[in-house]
């Protein structure tokens, strides 16, 4: 393969990675959307199309793999290589997760609602935005932006305890509530998860840059 | 890590042309240093003065140092066979002489005055084990060394130069004539061998120099660029055009 032929598929694979990535935030987004409106449509759409999510991921795997034995790459050519197999990891795992609060959406469908959901879609926006920039930071190879994200992981973190300490508030009062507060317990989880993993994408946009491995912020979970 | 060859602003002329621009270098012990780059870099140029290989051809300039535990190899009084002896060489072409191949291996130590036979015959099984050849060859000592494949003639060629004793062995693209399996005989002979010898590659491979070195060097018109561990220079090259060369972009 000539030079120019491989910088072509490095720099497709990597188109690859932001159309898997688009995939993944409109999973986030769809599934709170049905876990919020109660819709069961989509949120059984969410399901389905995880495993599109999960196709794609094999097909970028496999065409690393393909990049690594033809091309033997080195340098920043094997480290984008090598950031992708890590960061196509972390996206099947969010879309994991956005399918886990579509099956909870499935769950809670025919239960009478608990409570309108604020702080929840607050948490999956700031799950969605801080992976779509992780993203874009990983293709303008930007180490600073991807520091940044990492901080604001904290954010998401506070509001899962927010939302935690709510929940069991509701509990405590109504015992009742149980197992609707736990599903929604679940919920948060998966966004405070989701959130942990874009930090990892930002951790390989370093190494990406710098050719460093560095564990940037440390999650309180 | 003990330096056993240093160079200290070492440029070389080939008559007016420049084909070394001050190159400072510490190769270490009981490693394997690589150097690479493009063709007429200079890198084979800088492997040859490291055992005065250069010193035949005419009209050629040195400045510079190079220290073999600390010692200026081309300070005047320097005996040069002794030098040759401490650092031996292997070539990229297979070079065994048309002798048999007890003779190959023979004839350093007999130069050097070793005449008993009994010696010599103790020499010649050492080198021939050391170089991962003696089981091939054991009952053919008396064959033509020309007689081998290509990959038994280098490795004749390596225990020719063990035979000596040296404490330095530097390889001109010693793998280039050769198939992968021997290749990769001579590479895993490279990492035995490492333990007693502090080895310098020259090689235009650059996977062999990130399987087999401890040190690259990537030289590029007559200057070293970079100089670092080999795990280093592979995955995070400091100066873009070592990047360049190794990811394919030229060269």
């Amino acid at each position: 393969m000539l030079r120019e032929k491989f910088d072509r598929y490095l720099q497709g694979l990597q188109d690859e990675v932001l159309i898997l990535g688009s995939m993944v935030e409109k999973a986030i987004g769809y599934a709170m959307e049905a876990l919020k409106k109660r819709d069961l449509a989509l949120a059984r759409q969410v399901i389905t199309d995880d495993t599109l999510i999960n196709r794609k991921r094999m097909d970028i795997e496999e065409k690393c793999v393909e990049l690594i034995v033809t091309q033997q790459p080195v340098a920043s050519d094997l480290r984008i290589i090598v950031a992708v197999l890590n960061i196509i990891i972390d996206l099947e795992r969010i879309a994991d997760h956005a399918e886990g609060t579509a099956k909870i959406a499935l769950m809670l469908g025919d239960e009478p609602p608990l409570k309108p959901l604020i702080d929840l879609p607050r948490m999956a926006d700031r799950a969605r935005d801080m992976l779509h920039r992780s993203l874009d930071a990983f293709i303008r190879r930007d180490a600073e932006a991807a520091r940044k994200i990492c901080i604001e992981d904290d954010e998401v973190d506070n509001l899962y305890d927010q939302v935690f300490r709510e929940l069991l508030t509701f509990m405590a009062e109504d015992p009742k509530t149980i197992t609707r507060a736990t599903r929604l317990i679940w919920v948060a989880h998966n966004l405070e998860r989701s959130a942990d993993r874009v930090t990892n994408i930002c951790e390989r946009v370093v190494f990406t840059v710098t050719g460093k491995m560095e564990e940037i912020g440390v999650s309180k979970y | 890590m003990n330096p056993k060859i240093q160079t200290r602003e070492l440029s070389f002329y080939y008559g007016k042309v420049q084909a070394l621009n001050r190159v400072s270098l510490s190769i270490n012990e009981h490693q394997i240093t690589a150097l690479i780059g493009p063709s007429g870099c200079g890198k084979t140029t800088f492997l040859r003065l490291l055992n005065r290989m250069n010193d035949t051809i005419p009209e050629v300039r040195l400045s510079g140092e190079v220290l073999l535990d600390g010692q200026n190899i081309y300070q005047p009084g320097v005996d040069v066979v002794e030098v040759r002896q401490r650092v031996g060489m292997v070539f990229q072409q297979p070079n065994p002489f048309p002798k048999s191949i007890y003779a190959n291996v023979a004839f350093g130590p007999r130069m050097l005055g070793m005449n008993r036979q009994l010696n010599l015959d103790e020499v010649v099984e050492k080198s021939l084990r050391a170089a991962a050849l003696w089981d091939e060859v054991k009952d053919n000592l008396n064959k033509s060394g020309a007689a081998l494949s290509g990959g038994q003639q280098q490795r004749l060629c390596i225990a020719r130069v063990l035979a000596v004793e040296p404490e330095v062995i530097l390889m001109d693209e010693p793998c280039s004539a050769l198939d992968p399996l021997s290749t990769l005989k001579i590479e895993e002979l490279m990492q035995a061998l490492k333990k007693r010898y502090t080895i310098v590659i020259v090689t235009h491979n650059m996977q062999q120099a990130a399987r087999v070195s401890e040190w690259t060097g990537f030289f590029l018109l007559g200057e070293m660029l970079e100089y670092r561990s080999t795990q280093e220079l592979f995955t995070r090259p400091q100066d873009k055009r070592t990047e360049d060369y190794i990811s394919g972009r030229f060269g």
